[in-house]
C-alpha cells in the first residue's frame, strides 16, 4: 500500500466536504499515515490463503420477507428537516453536480 | 446552444459506432429494497418512508429476500451466471436525492454476470448483445427544481425532495461494448430496452412502466473510424426513458459525435441530457474526479450466498422466454415469417392472443387488428392496446358477420361506434339501423339487373370461371349500397345461372 501524502488528505478532505486548513491538513497526512502502515502490517501477517473479511461475524442471508411495515407520515418525516414545503424537504438548489 | 451534426449518413460512412446500455429496473416488491416501507408509485410525498429510507442515525437496513430473488430470475433470463456469493457496497456522494450520502449498490460482486441477450431487428436479423453484469442496488428520492427555467436545475432558486422513491429496488443491467451494429444502432438500441423491458415484465419482476421509470436507460454512444480497434470517446445520455427516445437520442449522439470529430476536436467524455422536445441533448456534468466514489463493503449487510439448489429452484419458476413464446405463437396460429413479423413490429402480439383466447380464429383476429384497429391507433398516435377495443368485441362483431347480421363495411362502421362511446356492437347496429339486406326479393332483382348489364361476365360463369363472379357480386354491393351479405349474394348468383358452388 502506497503511503497516504498530503494531496491525497485534500483530495479527501474535498470529496467528504470537509474543510481543512493547511496545518491540519499536514498534520492529518502524518497520522493517516501512521493508520496505513498499520493495515499494511496486518496486511503481510495475513497469508494469500486469508480472505479479506468485510464482515467479523460469519453470517450471511439475513434476509426480511416482502412484508409491509410501518411508515412515518409526511409530517413525522420532515419533523427533523431543516426546510420543507408541502410534504417535502427544501434543500439549496445544487448547481455544479446533475 | 445547438450542437453541429452530421447528416446520419454521413457519420456512417465515415464512423463506426460502439454502443453500451445501463438500464435500470425498478422492481415490483411490495416494499423496499432494505426497509418495510411501501414500495408504491405515485402517493403523497414523504408517506412511503420510515426510518431507514431516510437515512436516520443507527438504523439497520435488512435485505429484501423477494427482492433478491426477483435479481436472481432477471440474472437468469438474461442468460447470465449467478454469483455464489457477493456482497453489497455503499456508494458514496453528497446530493440530496439520498438522506445517507451514500447509496448502497454492488461494486466488485454483482449478482449476476456473463450473460447475453440475443435481439431480433425488425427484419428478422438477430444481433447478439453481450451482458457484462446485473447488479442491485436502491433507486434515490426525486429532486423537483423550483424557480429559474421550469424543472430545469440550471437558474434553480431551490430543489424539493420526496424520498418515496429511495430505497426502492433496482437492478441495474450493464452491457458489454456492443460493436458492430453499424446503421443498425439507432434500432437496435431500441429493440435491446424493449427486449428488457418485455423480460422483466414478463417475469412478473417489475411493472416495466417507462412512462413511469419503472425502466430507464442511460445510453453510451462513441465512434472510431473504420477498421480501428480502439474506443472513441463516449458520451452518456442519461434517463433516456421512452422506447423511442432510446433510438432517436443514439442516432442524434451519433451525429454530433461524428460533426465534432470531424471538426477535428476531441470528444469529451461527459453526461449528456436527452430532450424530448427538440430531440436533441444537452452536455451534462464532464467527468471530474468528483467521481471517486470510494466504495467500500457495506457493513450492515452481511453477505448474499446464492446456493446453486436456491438458483436452481428459481429457474424452475421462470416463465418461457419472450422469444421462445413467439415461435410458439407463430407456430399456434400458422401465421407466416412476414405475417408474424408485422404482428410483432405492430406491437398487437398480446392483443392477437388475448382476442384468440377470446374465441376468435388467428386469422379472424390478425384480420381485425392488423386490418382495422393498427391504423386507427395511429392516426389517433397511440399503442393499438390501448385504443380501447376489447378482444370481446372483436368477437361479437365477427359473430355478426359471420351470421350475415352486418357485411365487413358495416362491421368497420360499427367498430368506430364502439371507440367513440355509442355502445356494444349490437347495440350500436340497431341505432344506426345497419342490417344487411336479407330478403331475397330485393336481392334478386339487383342480381337480375347486374347480370343484365354484364352478359360476357355471365357467361364466363356459366362456362366455370367462377372467379369472375367477383364483378357481379361488386355490382350487386353497388346497387345495394352495401346492405348486402355478400356470401348470400354469391349464393342466389350462383343458384341463378344454375351453376353448382
Amino acid at each position: 500500500m502506497a503511503a497516504i501524502n498530503r494531496d491525497d488528505v485534500a483530495h479527501l478532505a474535498r470529496l467528504a466536504h470537509i474543510e481543512m486548513s493547511a496545518e491540519e491538513l499536514d498534520r492529518m497526512a502524518g497520522e493517516l499515515a501512521v493508520i496505513v502502515d498499520s493495515v499494511k502490517s496486518v496486511s503481510e501477517a495475513a497469508g494469500d490463503d486469508v480472505p479479506a473479511t468485510s464482515h467479523p461475524i460469519p453470517l450471511t442471508n439475513v434476509f426480511r420477507e416482502d412484508v409491509v411495515g410501518h411508515t412515518f407520515t409526511a409530517e413525522q418525516a420532515l419533523s427533523g428537516a431543516p426546510d420543507a414545503y408541502e410534504g417535502r424537504f427544501k434543500v439549496p438548489a445544487i448547481l455544479d453536480e446533475d | 446552444m445547438t450542437d453541429a451534426t452530421l447528416s446520419f449518413e454521413e457519420a456512417m460512412e465515415k464512423y463506426d459506432p460502439v454502443l453500451g446500455f445501463e438500464v435500470h429496473v425498478e422492481l415490483n416488491t411490495k416494499t423496499k429494497m432494505f426497509s418495510s416501507a411501501p414500495n408504491v408509485f405515485g402517493d403523497e410525498p414523504n408517506t412511503n418512508v420510515n426510518e431507514v429510507d431516510l437515512g436516520m442515525p443507527g438504523v439497520l437496513p435488512v435485505v429484501n429476500k423477494t427482492a433478491i430473488e426477483s435479481s436472481i430470475k432477471i440474472g437468469l433470463a438474461l442468460n447470465c451466471k449467478i454469483a455464489e456469493t457477493c456482497r453489497f457496497a455503499r456508494k458514496n456522494y453528497f446530493y440530496p436525492d439520498t438522506p445517507k450520502n451514500f447509496q448502497t449498490s454492488q461494486y466488485d460482486e454483482p449478482i449476476a454476470y456473463d450473460g447475453y441477450l440475443d435481439i431480433e431487428l425488425s427484419d428478422g436479423t438477430v444481433f447478439r448483445v453481450e451482458i457484462e453484469r446485473a447488479h442491485m442496488e436502491e433507486d434515490a428520492g426525486k429532486l423537483t427544481h423550483m424557480g429559474g427555467a421550469a424543472g430545469r436545475i440550471q437558474g434553480a432558486d431551490y430543489s424539493l425532495v420526496d424520498y418515496n422513491r429511495s430505497g426502492v429496488p433496482l437492478v441495474e443491467i450493464v452491457t458489454k461494448p456492443i460493436e458492430g451494429a453499424g446503421s443498425r444502432a439507432p434500432e437496435l438500441a431500441k429493440a435491446y430496452v424493449a427486449a428488457v423491458r418485455e423480460i422483466v415484465k414478463n417475469l412478473g419482476v417489475s411493472d416495466a412502466k417507462m412512462e413511469r421509470g419503472n425502466v430507464r436507460c442511460d445510453a453510451n454512444v462513441s465512434l472510431r473510424p473504420h477498421g480501428r480497434e480502439r474506443f472513441g470517446i463516449r458520451s452518456e445520455t442519461k434517463n433516456v426513458n421512452s422506447l423511442r427516445a432510446v433510438e432517436h437520442a443514439v442516432r442524434y449522439e451519433i451525429q454530433r459525435h461524428a460533426a465534432v470529430l470531424e471538426s477535428g476536436q476531441p470528444v469529451i467524455q461527459e453526461t449528456r441530457h436527452w430532450h424530448e422536445d427538440t430531440r436533441s441533448t444537452t452536455s451534462g456534468r464532464p467527468k471530474s474526479d468528483a467521481d471517486d466514489y470510494r466504495y467500500f463493503p457495506e457493513p450492515d449487510l452481511v453477505p448474499i450466498v446464492a446456493s446453486r439448489e436456491w438458483v436452481e429452484e428459481l429457474r424452475a419458476t421462470l416463465p418461457e422466454p419472450p422469444a421462445a413464446r413467439r415461435k410458439r405463437l407463430q407456430a399456434d396460429w400458422g401465421y407466416s415469417d412476414l405475417e408474424f413479423r408485422d404482428v410483432v413490429n405492430a406491437g398487437v402480439m398480446d392483443e392477437i392472443e388475448e382476442t384468440i383466447a377470446a374465441g376468435a380464429t388467428a386469422t379472424v383476429a390478425r384480420k381485425w387488428w392488423m386490418g382495422e384497429i393498427v391504423g386507427r391507433a395511429k392516426n389517433a398516435d397511440v399503442d393499438p392496446g390501448q385504443l380501447g377495443v376489447a378482444p370481446a368485441t372483436i368477437v361479437e362483431l365477427n359473430q355478426m358477420v359471420e351470421d350475415g347480421k352486418i357485411n365487413n363495411k358495416m362491421a368497420s362502421e360499427v367498430l368506430d361506434g364502439v371507440l367513440a362511446g355509442e355502445g356494444t356492437p349490437a347495440e350500436i347496429v340497431e341505432k344506426r339501423g345497419l342490417a344487411v339486406v336479407s330478403d331475397d326479393g330485393p336481392l334478386l332483382e339487383a342480381i337480375d339487373a347486374v347480370l343484365a348489364a354484364q352478359p360476357g361476365v355471365a357467361d364466363k360463369i356459366r362456362a366455370g370461371k367462377l372467379q369472375a363472379i367477383g364483378a357481379i357480386v361488386g355490382g350487386v354491393m353497388k346497387a345495394t349500397r352495401g346492405q348486402a351479405d355478400a356470401g348470400r349474394v354469391k349464393e342466389l348468383i350462383l343458384e341463378r345461372l344454375g351453376v353448382e358452388g
